[in-house]
């Protein structure tokens, strides 16, 4: 029996992330948590959020979570989901703040000037929606999904990764933008796979049984 | 190919029940709100709303009871609406499984809560749903039409605000509303059609999404919300309650339009 630690900094409704893990596992421990401790003995990470990112890091350090956050991102099956990812890199444009740093790169907000898709059309920000991921080649958290399957997405801010090798997906708004990246035992996505119907589950299954 | 266009069932609830009939092929039981988001769910809906109808307010918990026992079971997102007055409402929503909330009357009373809500929760999760009725009417009598006027309306299209609808919804996508789910209520219940010109205006008006809803009697009024309309996602109750369609019936007539679906 395999446990599952979704990290709880007070950011809002964890009830679907949880929920749709112990769903695909039904055997997991599935733990809801803002103890330290807990996140460092569970053996897998889902690191969610939603809302903006300062909060987000404010609320993370008033729990003193962020140093069980970065170890679990050095030692174990680590799933970022949304702010989730976003946080794991250097810096974001919203509210000009500081992540974790565990990746290079920066956060951006989808520039107003640029939101036209190929028609010449208005693009709404935030992008909400179902969208197509583009895999950039295998890895064991698209095992047996297809290639260019739609996730569910809700975001004003993409991530613009620092080193290439980062980018596990990409979906296109506007322009191409970075929605999955993946590193050693770390997978994060901008899309929300605990609302994305099967393809969210199935990838969800994938990381409950993923040994990094 | 990018972003799909969003096809939305939208659930009417009172005291816990589904309050219209749907013929879904083996319903035990045709009122069970978590039974019918099943239901859309493998017909391919994109998302779920529920509006709470319930009059009283000590029946309303019972919301939060179907969107626990639907957030449990149904991995698409849900949104919720009615009664909605204060912070702790959306709260409240928010943490039964709900991932956005849906604000009409109260956003007229006090707008403060839209601001509220979103700079606590983000705007992602904050819906402002407008009810809007044509004023001066443009007529077909061959006198030239005024430029076409709407009005923000509240109490389920009872109580007129004097509200412009399109300066309605750019005040509140700038108070933090993330979504604007816009009513015609000439149009609702008649079964002829979004007013596409009210769509259009608000949808072009805005720069977060706009759903349309109000007045789908078939599907190709669909594909008129998103063509003509502007709309990024449609919603509707009635013809995908009666079984008269299904939402992929819905969605493959709107591929055969040139419009981008999940299918």
């Amino acid at each position: 029996m395999t446990s599952i630690a979704v990290i709880d900094y007070g950011m809002g409704n964890l009830r679907s992330v949880s929920k749709a893990l112990e769903h695909v596992a039904p055997d997991a421990e599935v733990l809801v948590t803002s103890d330290p401790e807990i996140v460092r003995q569970a053996e897998r990470v889902v690191f969610p959020g939603q809302g903006a990112m300062p909060d987000c890091m404010r609320e993370l350090d008033g729990r003193g979570l962020r140093p069980a956050v970065l170890e679990a991102a050095r030692t174990k099956p680590f799933l970022g989901i949304c702010i989730g990812l976003q946080m794991l890199f250097e810096r974001s444009e919203e509210g000009d703040t500081a992540g974790l740093g565990v990746f290079p790169g920066t956060v951006k907000r989808f520039p107003p000037q640029a939101m036209k898709d190929a028609q010449g059309g208005k693009l709404k920000v935030p992008h909400m929606g179902w969208n197509e991921v583009m895999q950039t080649g295998p890895h064991a958290l698209w095992r047996g999904i297809a290639d260019a399957n739609r996730y569910y997405f809700v975001h004003s801010y993409y991530v613009e990764a620092g080193a290439p090798e980062l980018v596990a997906g990409y979906s296109v708004y506007a322009f191409p933008f970075t929605c999955a990246v993946a590193q050693d035992n770390i997978f994060a996505v901008q899309f929300h796979p605990e609302k994305s119907q099967t393809a969210g589950l199935a990838l969800l299954a994938n990381f409950v049984t993923w040994n990094p | 190919m990018g972003l799909a266009k969003r096809v939305i069932p939208c659930l009417d609830v009172t005291r816990g029940r589904v309050v219209k009939g749907v013929n879904f092929v083996g319903l035990r039981d045709a009122g069970d709100p978590v039974e019918i988001a099943r239901g859309y769910d493998d017909q391919g809906a994109d998302e779920l709303t529920f509006l709470d109808i319930t009059a009283s307010s000590d029946e309303r918990d019972l919301i939060l009871h179907i969107v626990e026992a639907v957030a449990a079971q149904v991995f698409i997102p849900l949104t919720v609406g009615g009664g909605v007055r204060k912070v702790e409402d959306v709260r409240r929503l928010l943490n039964a499984g709900a991932d956005k909330v849906s604000i009409n009357t109260a956003a007229v009373h006090n707008p403060q809560l839209v601001a509220d809500a979103s700079g606590r929760y983000g705007a992602q999760c904050i819906v402002v749903a407008i009810d809007a009725k044509r004023v001066g009417a443009a007529t077909d009598t061959g006198a030239a039409p005024a430029e076409p006027r709407w009005e923000v309306y509240t109490h389920g299209g009872r109580k007129p605000t004097g509200l412009d609808a399109v300066a309605w919804a750019r005040r509140m996508q700038t108070l933090g509303a993330g979504e604007i789910l816009l009513t015609s209520m000439d149009r609702d219940g008649t079964k002829s059609g979004f007013d596409l010109a009210l769509t259009r205006a608000v949808a072009e008006a805005v720069d977060v999404p706009v759903i349309a809803s109000g007045g789908v009697g078939n599907l190709e009024h669909l594909a008129a919300g998103i063509l003509e309309g502007r709309a990024d996602a449609v919603l509707a109750a009635s013809i995908f309650h009666y079984g008269e369609y299904s939402v992929r019936q819905a969605k493959e007539l709107m591929a055969s339009r040139g419009i981008e679906v999940r299918l």
